[in-house]
């Protein structure tokens, strides 16, 4: 059964959202889905574009009222 | 109140310093009870490694007699932790001794674990202890010329590294003459060429005028011996002649074993730094020990550590804690042998870091001996 982890990267300036979901992704299983958290603008570009390099899935991407970035992926590899 | 803390490295030592001095009749009258239980006998200031890696310091110049550094009042053992027991408030050591507590802190840091990346371990040089520094050194001391990668683990302590490691062989290959046969290649995981954005503003462009050549996007897979490549997440692959890593790191096996996080991190609350769950009441986590999404660095643990200290004390004092972690941190970057800059953020403000000069550079140097003041909790 695939689990579902939040990653909570809000005011991460460094490593940052995106170091944050990398290292998370390495302990999740193929099929695990991740939901990251960020208040850096950057990570609605640079997250989807490891996302695809490396070959996993973007589920979704929306931004909070409270401008708060809520990014979905699945792991597939 | 009985404190005990578990852990003698930085994060540890400016906490049970500063609180020792902010509750010394306290501790005179015996209403309060401070204990340290570290792994080691000695104190090491581990960012000093990067210049033994550079041959203009010696492993000893980083140690001191932990015993040494503390405040009178503080019981220290060398007797480290092998069962934490949250639920009863004590825990027991490797020799058996069982220490009760009324706060617990938990300061016992990270380590490298490059045997997560295959290939890894047998085939670079790190500067992330006393032993591998020197064989860095030997390894660039015998250095002829050919290709120089940079490769980046995750997570990794200290996340300067990756550029400070590059500035420095800059130089020392320069120093040697051997800048026309030497061909620098860094890799990093994200998108740029260091993780805080301003900083990678800076370093882009510096790593343009050197003519060091960049990738990013690239996240270490393995390295293959044999051919001397090292392979990435991404797909990506690239030769080598002297592969400098930044591992990545784990927490420590003990937090691990007992639970009390995943790959040895502990959940822990941004602004109390109190540990996260049913425990968390009187379980203080620092440093590189907690999973906060902050730089796992000394520079990130000196500023919990104060406001730990501050927090135990006005409990013990007042029955509340009064302060909140803002998320600070201060980590100076050396951008080679004689010039460097800083970096100093929080939670909510990004840093703006300056063009490096010398006299950083001087400062960071002077820093490295009042080191030992700032483990004694009076810097």
């Amino acid at each position: 059964m695939s689990e579902r982890r939040i990653v909570d990267a809000r005011g991460s300036f460094c490593p940052g959202p995106l170091m944050e979901l990398i290292v998370a992704m390495k302990q999740m299983q193929v099929g695990d889905t991740l939901e990251l958290l960020s208040t850096d603008v950057g990570s609605a570009k640079d997250v989807p574009e490891w996302v695809r390099k490396v070959g996993h899935e973007m589920e979704g991407t929306e931004q909070d009222p409270q401008g708060t970035w809520h990014l979905h992926v699945r792991k597939k590899k | 109140m009985r404190v005990l803390v578990v852990g003698g490295g930085m994060g540890g030592t400016i906490f049970a310093n500063n609180l020792a001095r902010r509750v010394a009749s306290e501790l005179k009258s015996g209403k309060v009870r401070l204990t340290m239980l570290s792994a080691s006998d000695k104190h090491i200031y581990q960012p000093g490694w990067l210049y033994v890696a550079m041959g203009r310091m010696t492993p000893d110049e980083l140690e001191r007699e932990q015993a040494s550094l503390l405040e009178p009042g503080i019981a220290f053992h060398v007797d480290p932790v092998e069962t934490f027991h949250l639920a009863e408030n004590h825990v027991t050591t490797k020799s058996g001794k069982v220490h009760g507590y009324d706060m617990l802190v938990i300061s016992t840091g990270s380590r490298p674990t490059p045997q997560d990346v295959p290939g890894l371990t047998e085939n670079s040089v790190n500067c992330y202890s006393a032993e591998n520094a020197l064989q860095y050194f030997e390894r660039l001391n015998t250095f002829k010329g050919g290709r120089i990668v940079i490769a980046v683990g995750l997570p990794h302590k200290c996340p300067m590294i990756p550029l400070e490691v590059t500035f420095a062989m800059y130089d020392f290959v320069k120093d040697r003459g051997l800048l026309d046969k030497t061909e620098f290649y860094y890799t990093y995981p994200i998108g740029r060429v260091h993780s805080l954005e301003n900083v990678a503003k800076w370093a882009a462009p510096e790593f343009d005028r050197l003519g060091i050549r960049h990738e990013t996007l690239f996240n270490i897979k393995s390295v293959d011996g044999e051919k001397a490549v090292v392979h990435s997440e991404e797909g990506s692959e690239v030769k080598y002649d002297l592969l400098v890593a930044v591992p990545p790191h784990r927490g420590q096996e003990v937090i691990e074993k007992n639970g009390l996080g995943k790959n040895g991190w502990i959940p822990t609350d941004r602004y109390s730094l109190h540990m996260e769950g049913e425990h968390g009441k009187n379980v203080i986590v620092l440093g590189d020990t907690t999973n906060l999404p902050i730089s796992k660095a000394g520079s990130t643990t000196h500023f919990e550590a104060e406001v730990a200290a501050e927090n135990v004390a006005s409990v013990i004092k007042i029955g509340r804690s009064v302060r909140s972690y803002d998320g600070k941190v201060f980590c100076f970057i050396e951008a080679g042998k004689d010039r460097a800059t800083y970096a100093m953020f929080n939670y909510t403000t990004p840093p703006q870091p300056r063009a490096p000069n010398g006299a950083v550079h001087a400062f960071k140097m002077a820093y490295n001996k009042l080191y030992w003041a700032s483990a004694r909790g009076l810097l």
